[in-house]
């Protein structure tokens, strides 16, 4: 994804919404001009904390998930044993909408970040294993016997061809799961707490009813989500340079 | 060198590829193991790998048991097996590497194993020395299979197990690295054992050529092919004459 492309659709976008709200012409839809004066004025009146709060508890919720669903997702999908055992455990609980665990997770994890890292890390965790577990079954046999060939026992291949191979896949995870990573961190971020961009949005649009504030949380929360999405595309750029080699 | 004795293979559910089967193999010798799709001769060297057991009988290296691939033993695919994330030299360098991981154990790496960095040597004897930063999708088929001879060669093997590993490269590379291996095992003194669908490249390779038939092959039709590798042979009647009885033999043996 280019940059110049992203700018145009930006300008696009806004375009547009500047056309929908002379339309509404309504305080709930103000023009972007608007937001943008007040996007900037926010950030050094808080929106820039509530946004450092947020980039922290979803990159947290994200590296987590990694840490923990790749190298399971490796070991389930290096053995058939484990496939067989443990993958119907997986599509059983992969489809249940984490969300409605938001009580659970908070009676049990309190009300501290904790909690809400832990919502974002259950929903990326089963999307990241997946991939992950994927990309490991799919790896040629040829090429694992060619490394065991070479002297390599069961250590040798998870360091030299598991894991390798799997940082695509955990790299794709992680681009598909921003989306879903930022809407749960908005609904966790509406309970028992005062910061973070869902806090922010939430308390602007419903109890202040300041709508030029409350876009300019969207518009900081759509901004997370791409540099995110840059973030990842970089990190593809720099670890799997093969791909990208004509 | 290779000793297999009686030996039975077949994979479960299946009918066995080899019963009570026998073969010795000196060292230094080159064989070529022929035989149309589905006889085993694939099944054959990844046994000799150590990447398969034995249903029963035995095969002995060196008067050693073969259970689990051999640090001496040098194996190397039709596909390559090169990994596509690693650049030339990196995958050139890998079975260096997974020596290093595991030091010299005995088990994945010979006992006596003295870490030394000799990819740059086998990078440049195999002229790969222009495209060592390049990714293998990056390289003609010729010099991915190139790079797989120089990672195996890499580890000073004794024994170099090929499974038609020049089946999709263009005449002229075929050839260009037929004799490249040939004369890098004169060089090295490798045993070499080569498994080809094709009776013009089991003729070329193999100083012995085994005939493998339909299964279950039970005792070893071996073919002595002296001139093998010898220049201007490919040409000869004698070469010409051991294409016809071969494919004669091999049209026999599946009918």
């Amino acid at each position: 994804m280019k940059r110049r492309d992203v700018l145009l659709a930006a300008t696009g976008l806004a375009v547009i919404w500047q056309v929908a709200s002379m339309i509404v012409n309504r305080p709930i839809l103000p023009a972007p001009w608007d937001v943008l004066v007040v996007f900037v004025k926010e950030l050094s009146n808080g929106l820039l904390i509530h946004f450092g709060v947020s980039l922290w508890r979803v990159t947290a919720g994200m590296l987590i998930s990694v840490l923990v669903a790749a190298p399971a997702g490796l070991a389930i999908g290096a053995s058939k044993t484990a496939n067989r055992l443990l993958s119907p455990i997986i599509y059983l609980l992969y489809p249940i909408p984490k969300v409605v665990f938001v009580p659970v997770v908070l009676l049990f994890l309190g009300i501290g970040d904790t909690a809400k890292i832990t919502l974002i890390v259950l929903i990326l965790f089963f999307q990241i294993i997946v991939l992950v577990r994927d990309q490991a079954v799919g790896i040629p046999p040829q090429l694992l016997q060619s490394l065991q060939s070479l002297g390599a026992g069961r250590r040798a291949l998870f360091r030299f061809i598991y894991l390798p191979a799997s940082l695509p896949a955990i790299l794709t995870a992680l681009r598909q799961s921003i989306g879903t990573a930022v809407a749960v961190l908005y609904i966790s971020e509406l309970f028992a707490t005062k910061y973070g961009l869902g806090y922010y949005i939430y308390y602007n649009g419903s109890t202040l009813f300041n709508y030029p504030a409350m876009y300019a949380g969207v518009v900081a929360m759509s901004l997370l989500g791409l540099g995110m999405y840059f973030s990842v595309d970089w990190l593809e750029r720099k670890w799997c340079k093969w791909k990208f080699v004509s | 060198m290779i000793d297999l004795h009686s030996l039975t293979f077949a994979y479960p559910y299946n009918s066995p590829l080899f019963e009570n089967f026998s073969l010795s193999i000196s060292r230094g010798e080159t064989w070529s193991i022929l035989g149309p799709s589905g006889c085993g001769k694939t099944s054959l060297l990844y046994l000799l790998a150590g990447l398969r057991k034995p249903t029963s009988g035995e095969i002995k290296i060196d008067g050693e048991l073969l259970t689990r691939p051999r640090p001496h033993s040098g194996l190397i695919l039709q596909d390559y097996g090169l990994l596509p994330w690693s650049t030339v030299y990196e995958n050139v360098e890998l079975g260096l590497r997974v020596r290093k991981f595991y030091g010299a154990d005995g088990k994945h790496t010979p006992e006596n194993y003295l870490p030394k960095n000799n990819v740059n040597l086998w990078l440049e004897r195999l002229g790969l020395g222009e495209v060592a930063e390049k990714f293998p999708a990056q390289i003609s088929g010729g010099q991915r299979q190139r790079t797989a001879i120089a990672r195996t060669l890499a580890l000073e093997p004794d024994l170099l197990l090929m499974d038609e590993p020049f089946s999709s490269l263009d005449a002229i590379t075929r050839e260009d690295l037929q004799n490249l291996t040939l004369s890098l095992c004169a060089e090295q003194n490798l045993t070499l054992v080569i498994v080809t669908h094709a009776i013009e490249e089991a003729i070329a390779l193999g100083e012995k050529i085994l005939l493998l038939g339909d299964a279950p092959n039970k005792t070893a039709k071996v073919f002595e092919n002296p001139n093998a590798g010898k220049s201007e042979y490919r040409t000869s009647q004698e070469y010409r004459e051991l294409c016809n009885s071969l494919w004669k033999e091999m049209q026999h043996e599946t009918a």
